[in-house]
């Protein structure tokens, strides 16, 4: 039996695939067990394969692989689609009472379970549950304590009445009675449960999270495949702290909107992905110039244009970093893995305000829309600061006036921060402009004046290179000569590749950055390696490019750019290639 | 805020750069005596502002204020207002910056109803970009960009304001100091979203919407049998092609802005030193 179970549900969107999974991960979760999900879909309301994937195991896991023991097929394309995951003993359940899936053939190594998901949800009360018929199945085929799927179904249902609670214990019961008494079949699969306590979400969820943490309480955007669910997290949840969720009329105003509130005084966010960056960017500079703490979340979906809406990539790194006319000061954030999202967050907020500059928060689609479990610990609030930097109040103004009484909103400072004030801030009233301004705020075009206030921004970026820690994360053998590097989601695959690296023989130090402007000096472990590989989901290695501009080095790189994210076992693999590639040519 | 607060208090150091003559003279005095007016002071107000020679207005002004991009000044204003219900917030435009570039966003903010002011100085030409077109020019008005005129009908923004659900719309003259700063002033005390379009004229550029045009021909609505809370009498008279109005075209007192339907009324600028005391509760929500 291996340790972790790999299960999926599959169908036609529209078909309640995502509740399903959710309902199946959140039991898993309950019952004290790791999950990491994934999911694949397609760009439309219904219609269309899409699938919700649930990987599972007592020790934690980071990513996906290539393999698919349970699936729940409700169409043919389901299992057409899997086929390559799915493998000797892998059980398929299926109705096939369901007309479209009457000629369904299952390989002949596989375990094909026809269920009659419809007609024992419609003895159960009613046709509409039989994907939680299928649900119960599936806990058959695990051996999962079909108690634990209980608590999920009530979270799930409980606003619709008990009625409608009881009827889904009910189909789920039934499901799991009919793989018992009515098929005769061994199944390998043994879902044990355990006593840990955790808590399980996706990428946006802990942005939003993370947001309301460091106090954000303005939140402005517009719907956009994949960071829309940030904004859902905060509607609703925002307003219990004060705060407010405007859906504007496009992403112009909504990065408008949020800079008018953060003129306002209040931490304020948009999110959205690469399409509404773009458009963003015009209002980008004005943020930067006017020297107004903002959070700015991109996450990325595969591009150019609208390119390919429900699909990863890592595409939009040198839009981030360069996007822009002019020279434009920012901070460019890189989470990591799930929790780092929520962390990475309240920094965001904190390097906005302490420097008065953009930041960029950038996640990718299969962390925004992947869940993972975590003990509750990894999101303890009482870790969190907020660090406001420097706010002018009343009592001191005055320092910052000058001797005509004006504030100087721009005043060169040694480290480039001004002290700021807010509109209800008595003899703080200044204006702030997107064009070159004196220390009052106002146009210049005074050559002296004009090299000053670019300086001061940039001092802005230089003095936080010192002040913060532009820190990374490593994993696998330190001492080894093979480095591996990566940004973004991509360290979940490869924490586990090292394991399946480890196994075949090869050592490996991974270093999985979380920052990329600025970010960590790594010239000492590039000099110190033998060969270096940069990971990344896109085609032209966009970090690969600062990481060789940075150590003055060509690097190696494993791009890849289908739109599917990385799987730790073929990440392995190509990993071990590009290694044995290099030790071949010195050979 | 203080009583004493006179409309120079509004005045900033700096002369402006607008034409001798140009009607936003006018247009931004009224304003500033409007704020006044109405008790405000220059550090409770936040004034905001697009491109163009309309958008310099924050230079002229003592107050809070920003000088955005183009187009985009109304959503700034509803994201500051928003998140401090308790300042005066007052967005400046012009009729290129509100009608053309930001016209999506001058319809969304009209139906959104934030309780905020909008002042827009029409002068039916892109002054500033040197004497192109504008979208309230007249169809057969002869620019650099357009020999002919423009071969279209000019933007309507009262029956834009109107057709989107507007609660306050009016219009006034630069020129005439008194009603402008009237009608400005009945916009800011307006509970919802007031939008008033200031027919300020052009001189360089202009020579068809001139002072003397609009002297000739501009009614004062309140001199007539007009009802600004009718909506079919503003209707009339926003479709009404052959006249040029002043007053207060359509009010409708029983409208609850944005901000107070969404209890907004505290400033989102105080915030803890850390999470929210009851923050664990949001990680227990993902149980």
């Amino acid at each position: 039996m291996p340790e972790d179970l790999n299960w999926a549900i599959g169908g036609e969107a529209g078909d309640g695939i995502d509740s399903t999974g959710k309902i199946f991960a959140q039991a898993l979760s309950r019952a004290g067990r790791h999950v990491f999900t994934s999911k694949d879909f397609a760009s439309r309301i219904r219609g269309g394969y899409t699938a919700y994937k649930v990987r599972t195991s007592v020790d934690r896991v980071e990513s996906v692989v290539d393999r698919l023991d349970v699936l729940i097929a409700l169409t043919e394309r389901t299992i057409d689609e899997n086929l390559e995951e799915l493998h000797e003993g892998s059980v398929i359940i299926y109705d096939g009472e369901r007309t479209t899936m009457q000629d369904v053939e299952i390989p002949d190594e596989m375990i094909g379970l026809d269920v009659p998901l419809k007609s024992l949800a419609e003895d159960a009360g009613g046709a509409i549950m039989r994907n939680v018929v299928a649900l119960g199945a599936a806990c058959e085929v695990s051996n999962f304590p079909i108690e634990n799927l209980d608590e999920s179904l009530e979270k799930r249902f409980t606003d619709k009445g008990q009625a409608i609670v009881e009827n889904n214990k009910k189909a789920a019961r039934l499901g799991q009675e009919f793989v018992a008494e009515e098929t005769d079949h061994e199944f390998d699969y043994d879902v044990e449960t355990t006593d840990n306590d955790y808590v399980l979400l996706n990428g946006d969820e802990a942005i939003g999270m993370g947001a309301i943490a460091a106090g954000c309480r303005f939140y402005s955007g517009y719907p956009i495949t994949p960071a829309t669910d940030v904004m859902e997290y905060l509607t609703g949840r925002i307003d219990r702290y004060g705060g407010k969720v405007v859906q504007a009329e496009d992403e112009l105003a909504a990065i408008n909107m949020a800079l008018g509130a953060a003129r306002a005084g209040a931490r304020a966010m948009t999110a959205t992905s690469g399409p509404g960056i773009d458009l963003m960017t015009e209002t980008f500079g004005l943020v930067a110039t006017s020297e107004t703490p903002l959070v700015i979340c991109d996450v990325m979906r595969s591009g150019p244009s609208t390119g390919m809406p429900t699909k990863q990539e890592q595409g939009d790194l040198n839009q981030l970093l360069y996007g822009g006319h002019g020279e434009i000061p920012r901070f460019v954030v890189a989470p990591t893995n799930i929790s780092e999202c929520f962390w990475k967050t309240v920094e965001a907020f904190n390097l906005a305000e302490k420097y008065q500059t953009p930041v960029y928060l950038v996640a990718d689609l299969a962390l925004a829309v992947t869940e993972q479990t975590f003990p509750p610990e990894a999101f303890d609030m009482d870790e969190v600061e907020i660090e406001r930097g420097k706010i002018v109040d009343e009592g001191e103004i005055e320092s910052w006036q000058n001797e005509d009484g004006q504030f100087q909103p721009h005043f060169p400072t040694a480290d480039g921060v001004s002290p700021r004030t807010f509109p209800g801030i008595e003899g703080g009233a200044h204006m702030t402009t997107g064009l070159e301004h004196d220390e009052l705020g106002r146009r210049t075009e005074d050559t002296d004046v004009r090299i000053e206030q670019v300086d001061k921004r940039e001092q802005k970026v230089q003095t936080a290179r010192e002040e913060e820690d532009w820190d990374y994360r490593e994993f696998g053998d330190p001492d080894s000569g093979n480095l591996v590097l990566s940004w973004g989601s991509n360290e979940g695959a490869m924490r586990e590749a090292l394991g399946f690296l480890e196994e075949s023989g090869t050592d490996v130090r991974f270093i999985s950055v979380p920052y990329i402007f600025p970010r960590p000096d790594l010239s000492e472990e590039i000099e110190a390696a033998d060969d270096v590989i940069v990971v990344e989901c896109n085609a032209t290695g966009q970090f690969a490019d600062l990481i060789e501009h940075d150590a003055l080095t060509r690097v190696k790189r494993v791009n890849k750019y289908n739109g599917v994210r990385f799987k730790a076992d073929e990440l392995a693999e190509e990993i071990e290639e590009k290694f044995a590639e290099s030790a071949e040519m010195e050979a | 805020m203080s009583s004493d607060i006179r409309f120079t208090d509004f005045k900033s150091d700096k002369q402006p750069t607008w034409c001798p003559g140009c009607g936003d003279f006018g247009t931004m005095n009224g304003m500033m005596k409007a704020l006044a007016n109405t008790g405000n002071d220059p550090d409770n107000t936040f004034v905001v502002a697009g491109i163009g020679c309309s958008g310099k207005i924050g230079t002229y002004m003592h107050s809070y204020a920003l000088h955005g991009v183009h187009g985009r000044a109304l959503p700034v204003g509803i994201g500051t207002k928003l998140a401090n219900p308790n300042l005066e917030v007052m967005v400046a435009g012009g009729d290129g910056d509100g009608y053309s570039i930001g016209a999506g966003h001058f319809v969304h903010a009209v139906r959104r109803n934030v309780d905020m002011t909008y002042v827009v100085m029409d002068n039916r030409i892109y002054g500033l970009t040197k004497g192109q077109a504008s979208p309230t020019s007249r169809e057969d008005f002869e620019t650099s960009t357009s020999p002919d005129g423009p071969k279209q009908p000019p933007v309507n923004p009262l029956a834009l304001a109107l057709a989107a659900g507007g609660t306050f719309i009016a219009q006034s003259f630069s020129s005439d100091s008194q009603r402008h700063t009237e009608i400005v002033k009945q916009a800011i005390e307006h509970d919802g979203f007031g939008f008033v379009n200031v027919y300020s004229p052009c001189v360089t550029f202009n020579d068809v919407d001139t002072y003397d045009y609009f002297r000739d021909t501009i009614v004062d609505l309140s001199e007539t049998d007009h009802d600004p809370n009718d909506y079919d009498d503003a209707k009339a008279a926003i479709l009404d092609a052959d006249k040029e109005y002043q007053g207060v075209i359509y009010q409708d007192d029983q409208s609850v802005p944005f901000d107070e339907r969404e209890g907004l009324t505290e400033s989102m600028a105080d915030i803890p030193e850390g999470a929210p005391e009851d923050a664990m509760d949001l990680v227990r929500e993902f149980y």
